[in-house]
């Protein structure tokens, strides 16, 4: 196996890991750690695959690379939205989670 | 299936735990602090796949202000998340676990059974290169073959500090930003933020005109200018601007409002929007990313910084 399968492999097991922070972890900061932990996976398989299409003296294809510099921007930029949000909603009462009994902004608490 | 696989077996599996650490470490800090770790393991994977600018991107962005903006929410909320108690049950989670497992096999079955000759853009990218005048093929790709994502990605940023700003109070428009400093009267860091940005400063404007031809480029750079002003700010050395400020707002569109102009000269100059005139080519890239920097390491400070708070000053 190849060192660039392994990463392949390995950006596959972290859309994983991602994927159940996301589905189990009540907590919203938690969330938005896990969906940059799929983010982070995706961006992984686009490094394999950048790297498999090396040619014309390059270590790897330059598009897949730039596309994921623009990614890690955009993650960014939404993860400090996100992180806003969540704040501005344990201020204004509404706790830090989805199934906190805190002060009763949250409407669509799901049952577990 | 043959292995040749030297110290990258370890750095992955390293990552992967790591990973599971931010997802499974019990308080939200140390998940964080596992989260930054991730950050600069994967920049080692990134160097290994060649790919020296995301790496760069990713250690800057990904990991470093992530991981201060993570860090301070964190912080913010430890008393709300200590009061969890329900969680889902173990049923419900053995089930979200097979059914993530089911994902990331089936995504694992595809990365094994990818063409063999992979489709590549590398010549092509490779061949127009010198019309733009750049050396560095990615930031070719980032500048002129798809500039037209790279301005997006600007527009996207100012948009997300609009989104950050729209959370303030009505009274926080007349106000500031309040980091939090919990370490302002430490002396070291007071120390780094005296002594550190003139460095970074010229560090910073190095990896965006070195980028040109080498790794780095105008995020790279921008991220360690707003990392410098960061660190001044937290260490209680400057305040963060009034976001009513108009020089703030005059620099938060400076990137995009270029971009914007050279890309519309273009349609009449080079016959599309985005295209360069040849002869000019690295000249207008350059015009294009100085006014670019300024934006990105303006918004991306702002955004670690978040929504105004109330004027405690007059």
């Amino acid at each position: 196996m190849s060192p660039t399968t392994l990463f392949g492999l390995c950006g596959a097991a972290l859309v994983g890991i991602g994927l159940y922070g996301l589905l189990t972890d009540p907590r919203l900061l938690r969330k938005i750690i896990s969906f940059n932990l799929v983010g982070s996976g995706v961006f992984l398989l686009f490094g394999v695959v950048a790297r498999r299409g090396a040619a014309a003296g390059l270590g790897g294809d330059p598009v897949p690379q730039a596309l994921v510099i623009t990614g890690i921007v955009v993650a960014f930029s939404a993860t400090a939205l996100a992180v806003a949000l969540l704040i501005r909603l344990h201020e204004a009462g509404g706790g830090a989670t989805f199934d906190a009994p805190a002060g009763g902004a949250s409407t669509d608490r799901p049952e577990t | 299936m043959n292995f040749e696989l030297g110290y990258e077996l370890p750095v992955g599996l390293l990552l992967l735990t790591a990973a599971a650490w931010s997802v499974a470490a019990r308080d939200s800090y140390s998940a964080t602090v596992g989260f930054v770790s991730y950050g600069l393991l994967i920049a080692i994977v990134w160097m290994q796949l060649q790919a020296f600018d995301v790496a760069l991107a990713e250690v800057a962005i990904g990991s470093g202000l992530t991981g201060l903006l993570l860090l301070g929410a964190a912080a913010r909320l430890r008393a709300a998340e200590a009061r969890v108690t329900v969680r889902p049950t173990l049923a419900l989670r053995i089930l979200a676990a097979l059914a993530c497992a089911a994902v990331a096999v089936a995504i694992a079955v595809t990365v094994l059974t990818l063409p063999e000759a992979a489709p590549s853009l590398a010549g092509p990218a490779v061949a127009a290169l010198p019309a733009t005048g750049l050396g560095n093929p990615v930031n070719g790709v980032l500048m002129a073959f798809r500039a037209f994502d790279t301005f997006l990605e600007k527009v996207v940023l100012v948009l997300s500090l609009v989104g950050v700003w729209s959370l303030a109070p009505d009274l926080g428009w007349s106000g500031r930003p309040r980091l939090l400093h919990p370490f302002a009267d430490d002396g070291v860091l007071r120390f780094l933020a005296r002594t550190l940005p003139p460095v970074g400063l010229l560090f910073g404007l190095h990896l965006m005109w070195n980028g040109a031809d080498e790794p780095g480029g105008a995020f790279q750079g921008a991220t360690v200018l707003a990392a410098m002003w960061l660190l001044v700010l937290m260490a209680g050395l400057a305040e963060a601007p009034r976001i009513r400020a108009r020089w703030l707002r005059v620099a938060a569109v400076a990137g995009p409002a270029t971009f914007l102009a050279v890309g519309l000269a273009g349609v009449g100059l080079a016959g599309a929007f985005l295209a360069y005139p040849e002869p000019h080519a690295k000249s207008l890239i350059l015009f294009v990313e100085l006014p670019m920097m300024l934006t990105i390491s303006i918004v991306l400070a702002l955004l670690v910084a978040g929504p105004p708070e109330r004027a405690s000053e007059p």
